[in-house]
């Protein structure tokens, strides 16, 4: 495709499909539905001490047809092959060979789900003093799934969704955490502004629901324990709780969206990002003050949905920038869906495009008094993303009158 | 005075700084003399014991020491090498300060046998060991460098924190194409005009005991471990498999105008990119070739250049049964007849398959192809593949003028980069 010239006028993107597989439900009104009666689901028992958000039951088999596929795949590449194919019916374009196969992809993943049984055994094995040269080998030789390789690669959950969905006019994954997220959405977007791109699949995926994935918070006690509280009222139990869920967004130039008569959920109308170093007090809230000057928030009625993780410093010092701006309504994805790390960010702009697209934004859930009510309807809301340990990110996505 | 834009109106991305380590050695000199000389870096697995296994042989980079070893320390040991050469040579910013973007090809991150052991010998010998039980003693500070090392993340951010590059790194893999993948996401930040510099990075430091496994349980690895240096055979009928190798390669890429009004040096031209995905399965490319052969054609439309005037193809060449036939398959269509007159050699058969860095290793060993106009062989070639009937410079180096190059990629979960490379602006 051939670029435009890299100083005229950005390409207006319009987000024309959501996907949303989440702990709420799957679907767009029930995800609403959801929101709008406060509803959380949250589970302290099933990984006590640790609280998670875990799934929603869903029917794999409505977006993923063939049992074999879903053997393929562990629960996160589950989960993300459900919610794209989701997208891209909400988008219009599911089975649309044409579109699909110039359609780019940008997936933002973690991956690498362990065998639990194996592992364990391996490890008590060793500890009952099965220590030879070897033993290692011949364990994982004789233990592992040979496809469960395929299950773990990162950019196998892009792989999944070109075999099921068959997007694959091009396909790139994103990791590092929720800075990946970020960056998918800030990619396709600039691509597609800059005439590189016509129609992109983005989004990301995430099994909270994983005593492996713990272990790695738990390392640097990220962790939230014993009880759930909204992300606002942590003070006294600093971290996150994990949560499952897929969010993926198709998001394409406006004349390729009117050309095709698609209707727009909103518009994203930029993407910015930065990596605070972090070294000293502030870094975060100074590097959040920098991306909201660039992100181009105009006048008008206007809302902010952050993924904030309730990890600390970033949470305190995100909250240090929304103190700033007292009168914008600000809601937490992470007290409703749980933290989702690289979907952290997807989600954030897959719930202000709706929430722009119906007209309202949803009410608080949560009692800490940062969260106010939004009477009227939002023209602008600003999606911001401060990872747990890098990265930081915002978004601005418009209501289309 | 040359162009600055390209055909299509868009900036010309050059390379202005280079950098590699592989199982040859460290640097661009001693890897494009041991190229050119034909010698394999492939040797017996000495890291780790290797009873019970199938292959016992692989391109470790065994020269840098990381103490106590992970792969992802040692993918960021060999990032930083590389970096170092590519960053010094292209001169540009001030240390510590790279006045661009990164975009690093990394393995996917995990926490490794090593630190999963040392939580078994932390539950203690009288408990049964389960996820519960590490999760009760994974917190409270002990591991809390675990967290900061196996973070996805955790090498990118290394890397922005000692260059000083600009902005959200992205870490990225498209498997076995993501140091392809680096570089055109740098290629296409400059023409977008959002930088006028962007430093492109792969790395791969994955030679441990489960990763070598994986491979082997899908059957995708060399078990010819005996003598190594002859393991990796592409093109041969008697390939049978890749041999897994470590190594990282660096490019610094500008925009024409930006790398000419600083005067730097011009090590050569990203004239084009192309990708596209295959949807056929997970390990297995499209039996037709069509993805293979729709990526080579992208990367032709992007540089704005025919087939005719490629004069040397850098293979993925990887050695396995599949991907060499498909290989043929892809790159004979496009090139009709030409397919058996043009050099097609596969650095892989002396370094062997660096994985996440592979498309940028090979992306640096391009160029140096090109700027001495000299062809590194393929070797271990004593039984041709009949089916493949390339000329894949056998066994020896060749000079030749070379003008333009293609260098492949391709990936387990369908991925297929290709990028076109040149000495001048086209």
């Amino acid at each position: 495709m051939a670029d435009k010239s890299s100083d005229s006028k950005p390409i207006e993107a319009w987000i024309t499909g959501i996907g949303l597989a989440t702990s709420l439900g799957e679907g767009l009104d029930a995800h609403w539905d959801a929101l709008n009666q406060q509803r959380i689901n949250v589970d302290e028992k099933s990984f006590a001490p640790y609280v998670v958000h875990p799934l929603a039951p869903v029917s794999f088999d409505a977006q993923i047809p063939k049992k074999g596929d879903q053997r393929q795949m562990e629960a996160w590449q589950r989960i993300g092959t459900y919610a794209a194919g989701l997208a891209l019916d909400s988008a219009g374009i599911k089975g649309n060979t044409d579109i699909l196969s110039r359609m780019d992809m940008v997936v933002a993943a973690g991956g690498g789900e362990r065998d639990l049984a194996v592992d364990a055994g391996i490890l008590n094995a060793e500890a009952k003093g099965n220590s030879a040269p070897g033993f290692l080998n011949e364990r994982l030789m004789g233990d592992l799934r040979p496809t469960l390789f395929l299950a773990q690669l990162s950019n196998l959950l892009a792989g999944n969704i070109a075999i099921v969905h068959g997007v694959t006019g091009s396909s790139r994954t994103f990791m590092g955490e929720e800075a990946a997220g970020v960056d998918a959405a800030r990619i396709a977007l600039a691509r597609i502004a800059a005439g590189q791109s016509d129609i992109a699949l983005i989004g990301a995926a995430h099994n909270g629901e994983r005593k492996d994935l713990l272990v790695l918070y738990e390392f640097g006690d990220f962790n939230l324990k014993d009880k759930y509280a909204p992300v606002w009222a942590r003070d006294a139990k600093k971290g996150f709780a994990l949560g499952s869920g897929g969010a993926f967004l198709v998001i394409e130039s406006r004349a390729h969206a009117e050309a095709r008569g698609a209707k727009p959920f909103a518009r994203l109308t930029s993407v910015v990002a930065d990596r605070a170093r972090r070294k000293s007090s502030g870094d975060i809230t100074s590097t959040l003050e920098s991306l909201w000057s660039k992100v181009g928030v105009r006048d008008g009625s206007t809302a902010i949905i952050t993924g904030a993780t309730g990890a600390e410093p970033a949470t305190s010092e995100e909250r240090a920038f929304l103190h700033t701006h007292p009168e914008l309504p600000v809601r937490a994805t992470g007290t409703v869906f749980g933290h989702t790390l690289e979907t952290q960010f997807p989600l954030g702009l897959a719930v202000a495009a709706l929430s722009l697209s119906r007209g309202a934004l949803f009410p608080p859930a949560d009692s800490s008094g940062q969260e106010i009510e939004m009477s009227k309807p939002p023209t602008q809301i600003v999606v911001i993303g401060a990872g747990h340990w890098r990265g930081e990110g915002m978004a601005l996505v418009e209501a289309i009158r | 005075m040359t162009a600055m834009r390209d055909k299509l109106g868009r900036p010309v991305v050059v390379v202005t700084g280079m950098g590699v380590v592989t199982s040859l050695g460290s640097g661009k000199t001693d890897n494009w003399a041991k190229l050119c000389a034909g010698e394999s870096g492939i040797r017996t697995i000495t890291r780790f014991p290797t009873d019970g296994l199938k292959t016992t042989m692989a391109g470790s980079v065994d020269f840098i020491p990381v103490e106590p070893f992970s792969s992802t320390d040692l993918s960021e040991r060999l990032a930083d090498i590389a970096t170092e050469e590519a960053v010094a040579q292209a001169g540009i910013g001030r240390a510590g300060d790279f006045p661009g973007p990164l975009f690093l090809a990394v393995a996917p991150v995990e926490v490794e046998w090593p630190q999963r052991q040392e939580l078994g010998r932390a539950i203690g010998p009288n408990t049964e060991i389960n996820y519960d039980e590490m999760l009760r003693v994974s917190g409270g500070g002990k591991f809390t460098q675990y967290h900061r090392r196996f973070l996805f993340g955790s090498v990118a951010d290394h890397l922005a924190d000692t260059f000083g590059t600009k902005g959200s790194p992205i870490s990225l893999s498209t498997a076995c194409a993501s140091g392809a993948t680096a570089i055109q996401l740098g290629v296409e930040a400059i023409r977008r005009g959002e930088a006028d510099a962007a430093l492109c990075v792969a790395t791969d430091g994955s030679v441990n005991p489960e990763a070598l496994i994986r491979f082997s349980l899908l059957s995708a690895l060399s078990t010819q471990n005996d003598p190594p240096q002859t393991a990796v055979r592409p093109f041969s009928k008697n390939r049978d498999g890749f041999v897994m190798a470590e190594g990282a390669g660096a490019l610094v890429l500008e925009s024409y105008e930006a790398a000419t009004a600083r005067g730097a040096k011009i090590l050569g031209i990203v004239a084009g990119c192309g990708e596209l995905a295959d949807s056929f399965h997970r390990t297995r490319s499209s039996p037709n070739g069509k993805p293979i052969i729709g990526c080579v054609r992208n990367a032709l439309a992007d540089a704005g250049v025919t087939a005719e005037q490629i004069d040397y193809i850098n293979a993925h060449g990887t050695g396995t049964p599949e991907n060499d036939k498909m290989e043929y398959l892809g790159i004979s269509t496009v090139f009709g007849e030409r397919a058996k007159q043009i050099p097609v050699s596969s650095n892989k058969s002396m370094v062997g398959h660096t994985l996440s860095a592979a498309g940028a290793v090979e992306a640096v060993f391009s160029l140096l192809t090109l700027e001495h106009q000299r062809i590194p062989p393929t070797i271990n070639y004593d039984v041709p593949d009949p089916a493949i009937p390339f000329d894949v410079v056998p066994n020896k180096a060749r000079d030749a003028r070379v003008t333009t190059v293609m260098s492949n990629s391709f990936g387990f979960g369908g991925q297929n980069a290709s990028l076109i490379l040149t000495r001048e602006p086209v």
